[in-house]
């Protein structure tokens, strides 16, 4: 009965420790929760939906675990009945069983009397199998159905299971949809990205075996002791007393493997890093003759992961010969102690027979349950984590007076707009600026000025603190979302595309997009060129490692996917990533293509784009410092000249256009919103 | 493919293991042979109520058991010890391997297959060698002693072993045949909901940008229903797996009951014997049940095993020379003759025909589009690949006859994408030179334009770098990397695409700087951008894998098409 159980177990532990779970599993072998009984109160309300069924299970439980545990019992009558027959054959027929005992005494066999007494047996006759039929009969019929019972217990609560998690990953999904952009900002990507998947999984593992293995191993665990009582209380006491004691040697081991597998984790993070650096690093390490270095660190980091796994191994190992050596102390003790009431005639061989088996079957449970006390813990853990991220704040709900989405022409203002991400840091302060219909303006400026954070104002991707910001002169804070939204088109530097293929990529500007308007909108911005040399076309699959797209053909998808939109109002920022000349040329004729008959904001770092812009904004700390185009700004002689004079125009400029742009490409990669 | 690699890596722990398989033989023993004392205090002490008897064979169970939990341990030791050490010396095994692989094996598995091997896999198959040791070896020992203690107890009720084993390995079989498949396709299904997670996370922007919130919503609900129903799926299946075996146990001990019955009736058994013989037959049954669990596990296992010995048995297509010449080389010509490159299993050559030299003391760009050629040419001469037509050499030395340390020590590699290794600042620059000083380093990161930001951060040299040199900015890392070139003071220097990253202003100040240091070497150099290699001594453009022009810039402005293409491109794309 223990096995499979067992490798369950097992296979929990070393999934914890498989790397392909990822390097963020490893936080959660150790980990506990904050507020253990709040969360868990939390996490037994999701369950909440499926009371029904819930009480259906407990009702499956309880039947399955009584007739099952029943059976033994039983059984031993069964055994006592061939016991009977046994012993009854040996005497002679025609004698009562007083007689028989009486004759057992005279004739000095005072034990072999004392056993008699103890039997229920008619001399000389041998089993009665009509009576065993019976017994094994109702045995039988208990096992079935405990069987039976079992099953739909299993079959509901692996329901149950299933339909919380998906709820709780649904919620998961919509809290993340409706979180304000600031929530993102605030906490690193990875530890966002753990809490839904990692955490997510912990929690749906453990709830899945904690749910189905606690409740019938305690279950079983009363019920065998009822039994036993009920059997012998002087034998039921020397069990019950060996059960803190394994439960003890249990935890105690479980504590101390722990910790070998928390540190067989890290040094497993450790190793993994070090193979991940010696591969990705390969040809350097070879042209600097650093292999012999390499390989020697590799070795030290390689023995103790050898020495942490070993010993993290061979203490979760010890825990099934500890238990099985208790079960057999047990075992001895009851067949001893069982023999010899037997002997003397106060117990019944079949109840021995019985107790043996509640015995055996008894440590398992006990040591499930010391091993669930664990898992509990870190899907609790887990849970918290979860219930953290649905507990974030939302956007605030939409004031909308729904306002007509019919196209609109694309002119901006921002009027006396103040915006700060961190209420003791004041980013943009009384900002003004009137843009009218098919506009291109420019922003320029150094790292931290606010570029980003302007565009990202006109996305309404984040409220602002004062002043408005129309569109067409209507206030968008007074609009819906999805309304200001749905009129802004906007080609980010990170070219973000999901995993699928090239024409859903694009249809994503416009959802229900025709094949012509996909390949019309691929034409334009020069997409359809590339896709044509693609062995699978517009149905190439578009993935991280997809090293048949590059990183600009990329870039074309998403100003591709823009055109399809078909916004009334642009944003741009300019790509600085380094793409070979001809596709960088492509981008500049697609990005051109994008912006005509638009109102668009740039941010820009290209000289073309600067120049030719119809209005040059100059951020420096939040505020715009100047504005104007190129030729009004040069003469200016001011902060753009400056900027204009320091990247523009690099020392040894022999005349030759530089595509550098104003901020130093080497901050840039650091710059995602400013703050 | 797996026996193969369990045998070859576990022959220097022969002892350990003839070990930990006797310590399992005796405990396996101990344990089956409780039942059968149990069975003599039944026949030969309850019985006749010799309560003596009954003590004496008590306290000698319990010498069993102290046995049975000694071995048990003792193997429980040794053979984690065992496979842990398995483990370790496959994983050290495939990491001298690869170490020794040329850019063209790792690039034929990739790095990131490599590092899935070289963890993942050896860890799966580490895991079975624990399972061996701990179930394999002793499910089978239980197994047959077992049916022989059964069989002595009783022969005539063997049968039942014969019907009982059969079912329940098909059973067992059948629910796992079903599990296993649905396993897999959940955590594909896992891995989906996970990704989805993923990119909406990652561009929570552009989602909203372009209101896709509903159709992110149904993306994810499906992949979500899709992962549910699995899990329903094997969840049914595991509901219906321990039932189902605890009732063929359950119906196995009234059936020994019943004909036990019968036998004792006739006289042929004994009580006790009866006893026993249950308690083996679940013995049996739960070393099937193991068995069939173990049996799962192996084909995932064999697959992980033909993926890790099919890298150890890789050869590196660069093989150093027996012996190789280790002269050091003063001047650091490179010429490459009638050089020709094709990957393995590429139907067409990456570069054909490639003949020219780089003479020390001048400068030699490359220029061509995506794709043409130029990062595997320049890879040609540390021999990172070995060219499969014409030669490379330097100094008038094939570089295939160079002892490879010799060769390497002349050259200063710097990478398009500029990776640095974890550790400090101070440990990449050692990367370089090993015993360089500080006052080396410092040189260096000054030639670089590094010193500034360097000496700006708290710890300066000592500055922590991360795996990759990810928590520095690009032009940042592009500068490191180039320090640690520079430090070497090589004969030859390979810049490839080297200062993509940097400022118009930096890389002024860097080539400036570069002058006086390169002066005696020869210099190689990728370059994107036509302006940065205007007044290169040579310049040679490739295209599609060949030379299509040699010259300076005037003279190919006037010769070479593909040049004046080129830089009439870079001029449109920015007049536009």
């Amino acid at each position: 009965m223990s096995t499979p159980q067992k490798m369950k177990k097992t296979e929990r532990i070393t999934g914890h420790m498989t790397p392909g779970r990822g390097p963020h599993g490893g936080g959660m072998v150790g980990q506990k929760a904050s507020n253990f009984k709040s969360s868990t109160r939390r996490l037994v309300g999701w369950l909440h939906p499926e009371r029904t069924k819930i009480w259906a299970i407990i009702v499956a439980a309880i039947a399955s675990v009584a007739l099952a545990v029943t059976g033994p019992r039983v059984l031993g009558r069964g055994t006592d009945i061939i016991f009977a027959g046994a012993v009854g054959k040996t005497l002679p027929a025609g004698m009562t069983k007083a007689q028989a005992i009486d004759a057992a005494r005279a004739a000095g066999h005072g034990q072999v009397a004392d056993l008699i007494s103890g039997i229920d047996l008619v001399p000389g006759q041998g089993i009665d199998f009509g009576a065993l039929w019976h017994v094994l009969a109702i045995v039988l019929a208990l096992y079935v159905g405990s069987t039976l019972l079992s099953y739909v217990q299993g079959w509901l609560l692996n329901d149950v299971v299933q339909n919380t998690v998906l709820r709780l990953r649904a919620a998961v999904e919509d809290k993340i949809n409706s979180v304000p952009l600031r929530y993102f900002d605030q906490q690193p990507r990875g530890e966002l990205l753990s809490r839904v998947t990692n955490d997510m999984d912990n929690l749906a593992q453990s709830l899945q075996q904690t749910m189905s293995q606690m409740l019938t191993s305690l279950l079983t665990i009363v019920f065998i002791m009822v039994m036993m009582i009920d059997i012998s209380w002087t034998l039921a006491l020397f069990v019950l007393v060996t059960v803190p004691v394994s439960m003890a040697l249990a935890a105690v081991v479980m504590r101390r493997s722990r910790t070998q597998f928390i540190g067989q984790w890290r040094h497993t993070g450790a190793l993994n890093a070090q193979v991940e650096e010696g591969f990705t690093g390969h040809s350097l390490t070879k042209v600097f003759g650093r292999q012999v270095e390499v390989q020697a660190d590799f070795e030290v980091e390689n023995d103790e992961l050898y020495e942490s796994s070993f010993r993290a191994q061979f203490l979760s190992g010890l825990i099934m010969p500890i238990m099985m050596f208790i079960g057999n102390i047990n075992y001895v003790v009851i067949a001893v102690l069982g023999g010899l009431r037997v002997a003397g005639g106060t117990m019944s061989l079949g109840e021995v027979q019985a107790f043996i088996q509640y015995t055996r079957r008894f440590t398992q449970p006990v040591t499930q349950v010391a091993s669930m006390v664990n898992l509990l813990q870190s899907g609790v853990a887990s849970a918290e984590r979860v219930f953290e991220l649905l507990d974030a704040e939302e956007e605030e709900p939409e004031h909308a007076i729904a306002l007509s989405t019919t196209t609109r022409n694309g002119r901006v203002s921002f009027e006396h707009v103040s915006f700060r991400y961190e209420d003791d840091q004041p980013l943009i302060e009384d900002l003004s600026l009137a843009v009218e219909p098919g506009q291109t303006i420019a922003i320029v400026g150094p790292t931290g000025a606010g570029k980003t954070t302007l565009v990202n104002l006109i996305m309404r991707f984040y409220e602002l603190d004062s002043g408005r910001i129309t569109l067409d002169g209507e206030d968008i804070s007074q609009m819906r979302r999805h309304d200001v939204r749905a009129n802004t088109g906007m080609v980010l530097q990170d070219t973000w595309l999901f995993d699928g293929t090239i024409r859903d990529n694009i249809a994503y500007g416009k959802l229900g997009a025709s094949e012509e308007e996909i390949h019309a909108a691929a034409e334009a911005t020069f997409v359809d060129r590339f896709v044509h040399s693609l062995p699978d076309g517009y149905d190439t699959i578009v993935d991280d490692e997809g090293a048949n797209i590059s990183a600009g053909e990329k870039q074309l998808i998403t100003i591709a996917r823009a055109f399809l939109a078909n916004p009334a109002l642009l944003i741009l920022d300019e790509a600085t990533s380094s793409v070979d000349t001809r596709t960088e040329s492509l981008l500049q004729h697609a990005m051109a293509a994008l912006r005509t008959q638009r109102t668009s904001f740039v941010i820009a770092h290209r000289l073309s784009t600067i120049r030719d812009a119809d209005l040059i904004l100059v951020m420096e700390h939040g505020a715009i410092v100047e504005q104007g185009n190129h030729d009004e700004l040069i003469a200016k002689g001011a902060a753009y000249a400056k900027l204009y004079n320091a990247q523009f125009t690099g020392p040894r400029n022999s005349g030759m256009p530089q595509a550098s742009g104003v901020a130093a490409p080497a901050d840039r990669a650091r710059m995602r919103p400013d703050k | 493919m797996l026996l193969r690699l369990l045998r070859e890596n576990l022959r220097p722990y022969k002892r350990w293991i003839a070990f930990v398989v006797a310590l399992q033989l005796i405990g396996t023993i101990a344990s089956l042979y409780l039942p059968s004392l149990n069975a003599d205090i039944i026949d030969k002490g309850v019985v006749t109520g010799d309560t003596g008897y009954i003590m004496r064979i008590g306290a000698w169970m319990l010498a069993v058991s102290l046995i049975q939990i000694a071995c048990t341990i003792t193997a429980v030791y040794f053979g984690a010890k065992t496979a842990m050490a398995f483990g370790r010396d496959v994983r050290s095994r495939f990491f001298r391997r690869v170490g020794s692989f040329s850019s063209r094996e790792v690039g034929r598995f990739g790095a990131p297959s490599l590092i899935n091997r070289n963890t993942n896999d050896v860890q799966q198959v580490q895991m079975l060698v624990v399972m061996a040791f701990t179930m394999m070896i002793s499910a089978p020992i239980m197994l047959v002693g077992g049916v022989i203690m059964a069989m002595r107890e009783d022969i005539g009720l063997s049968w039942l072993v014969a019907v009982a084993v059969p079912v329940l390995a098909a059973i067992t079989g059948l629910i796992i045949s079903r599990m296993v498949p649905g396993f897999r396709l959940m955590q594909t299904r896992l891995d989906t909901v996970n990704k989805v997670l993923r990119e909406q996370i990652t561009g929570i922007r552009v989602i909203r940008a372009f209101v896709r919130e509903p159709f992110e919503t149904d993306r994810f609900a499906g992949a979500n229903t899709e992962l549910t129903d699995i899990g329903i799926f094997v969840g049914r299946w595991m509901a219906a797996m321990f039932p189902t075996v605890m009732m063929v146990m359950n119906a196995s001990t009234v059936a020994v009951l019943w004909f036990g019955g019968h036998r004792i009736d006739a006289g042929a058994m004994q009580i006790g014997a009866l006893t026993a013989f249950l308690s083996y037959l679940i013995q049996i049954l739960i070393s099937v049940m193991m068995s069939t669990f173990m049996l799962v596990m192996v084909p995932r296992a064999a697959v992980s095993a033909e993926r890790i010995v099919e890298v150890l048995d890789t050869r590196s297509s660069v093989v150093p020379p027996e012996l190789g010449v280790t002269s050091v080389v003063t001047h650091g010509q490179v010429e490459f003759r009638a050089a020709e490159f094709t990957y393995a299993g590429a139907a067409h050559p990456v570069l054909r025909d490639i003949s020219f030299s780089a003479k020390p003391g001048k400068t030699t760009a490359i220029i061509g589009s995506t794709g043409a050629g130029k990062t595997t040419l320049l890879s040609l001469i540390p021999r990172l690949f070995d060219v499969t037509g014409g030669t490379v050499l330097v100094d008038g030395v094939d570089v295939r006859d160079f002892d490879p340390e010799a060769l390497w020590a002349t050259i200063g590699l710097v990478p398009q994408k500029a990776y640095l290794f974890s550790g400090t600042v101070a440990s990449n620059l050692r990367h370089g030179k090993p015993d360089a000083t500080e006052e080396e380093m410092w040189e260096a990161l000054e030639i670089a334009q590094a010193k500034a930001f360097v000496a700006g951060l708290p710890e300066g040299l000592d500055a922590p770098i991360a795996q990759g040199g990810t928590n520095v900015s690009g032009g940042q890392r592009q500068r490191l990397a180039i320090a640690r070139a520079v430090i070497r003071r090589p004969e030859i220097y390979l810049f490839d695409d080297s200062f993509s990253a940097l400022d118009v202003a930096t890389d002024a100040r860097l080539r400036h700087a570069l002058e006086p240091v390169t002066r005696g070497s020869t210099v190689l150099i990728v370059a994107q951008r036509v302006f940065t290699i205007t007044d290169a001594d040579q310049i040679v453009v490739l295209e599609d894998g060949a030379v299509v022009g040699l010259g300076t810039h005037d003279e190919l402005l006037a010769t070479c098409p593909t040049y004046v293409e080129i830089v009439e491109s870079q001029l449109k794309a920015e007049a536009s």
